[in-house]
């Protein structure tokens, strides 16, 4: 018996738990930090493409996006190529709407930057359109938007 | 007198349901949290065309002209190149410094224009802008290494940008307006 005891003798077996609220608390605020809430909802399909040259936007608040892409008709179906600003759809004969909105923003952030998401399926015709209504907005950096190739690096 | 007043239950506040109550908060972040660092190759387009003055002009030996049509083949020069050259062709024109009569005359004045159809496809088309961008990082690379650093982006964490290998060479890339296609 005196074997056993010798074994066990000493400290005690628990795991302090006083600190797990600091703990957690510190985790929480971690997470409150780091999240975005998802302001727009897709009206578009977004499987953006691969690229190795890639660089990261660090300043979330510059962005403006634009997406383009199929439109969403039901889960799993897709009608044409449509371009969605905020939480609307833009028309192919209102693109002037993107230059206004766009100018207006850039006045108020002169360093925006505009994220082109652009489905893979897109054809360049739609997104030099875009691109013409930015530069008459005077928006000049844009960012084409891709997911990171493996093995790429960031430049 | 003073006996019954402090008496009774405590006056703190339960703290003990507190590390439930962030659990619960934390628990609620961890769902909504998207950490989705954004990540692209970025650009800078050029000014609107004024139309009272014209583009200015080019050498056409320092202009690399890249097409690419509907579907996806591309044309450097107006020859025929896969996507696997487009990266070398752009380092061989950018460091050209006046060496063959087809490429540019030196990195600063050497251009990359790019042009496609209108039923071009994004996929190619991005697929080709990184091999052109990849060209322009492999020579900032070489020239970081021959200032004694890793790589460019060693060079950037001290040099910061812009710096003398992003003036000597530029990322000059022209996105011409498409052809209205077939």
């Amino acid at each position: 018996m005196s074997h056993f005891k010798k074994k066990q003798s000493g400290t005690s077996q628990e795991i302090p738990t006083t600190s797990m609220p600091d703990i957690i608390f510190i985790l929480l605020i971690f997470f409150m930090v780091v999240t975005v809430l998802r302001e727009v909802e897709l009206l578009v399909r977004q499987d953006l493409t691969d690229a190795e040259n890639i660089e990261r936007i660090e300043e979330k608040r510059l962005v403006s996006y634009i997406y383009v892409g199929p439109r969403i008709l039901s889960p799993g179906n897709y009608g044409e190529t449509r371009v969605q600003v905020d939480d609307a759809l833009v028309a192919p004969e209102d693109f002037t709407a993107i230059q206004n909105v766009m100018r207006q923003r850039r006045t108020e952030e002169p360093r925006l930057i505009v994220s082109l998401r652009v489905d893979y399926e897109s054809e360049m015709g739609i997104v030099s359109d875009i691109k013409q209504e930015l530069r008459f907005a005077d928006a000049l950096r844009i960012n084409y938007s891709t997911r990171r190739a493996e093995g790429a690096e960031e430049l | 007198m003073l006996k019954k007043k402090r008496g009774r239950e405590g006056a703190e506040i339960p703290s003990s349901s507190l590390a439930d109550i962030a659990f619960l908060l934390l628990v609620f972040f961890l769902v909504v949290t998207t950490i989705d660092i954004d990540t692209g190759i970025g650009l800078v387009l050029p000014p609107p065309p004024d139309p009272e003055q014209p583009p200015p002009e080019v050498r056409e030996r320092n202009m690399l002209t890249i097409l690419m049509n509907e579907r996806g083949g591309i044309l450097i020069n107006e020859q025929r190149a896969s996507l696997q050259d487009v990266q070398e062709i752009v380092v061989r024109h950018v460091t050209n410094q006046g060496q063959d009569p087809n490429f540019s005359e030196s990195p600063s004045q050497a251009v990359v224009s790019i042009k496609t159809d209108r039923n071009t496809e994004y996929e190619p088309y991005i697929a080709m802008l990184d091999e052109v961008i990849g060209g322009y990082r492999v020579i900032w690379n070489e020239q970081a290494r021959q200032r004694g650093y890793t790589d460019y982006a060693a060079y950037r964490r001290v040099e910061g940008e812009p710096n003398p290998i992003r003036r000597e060479f530029p990322m000059n890339i022209s996105l011409a307006e498409p052809d209205p296609g077939s």
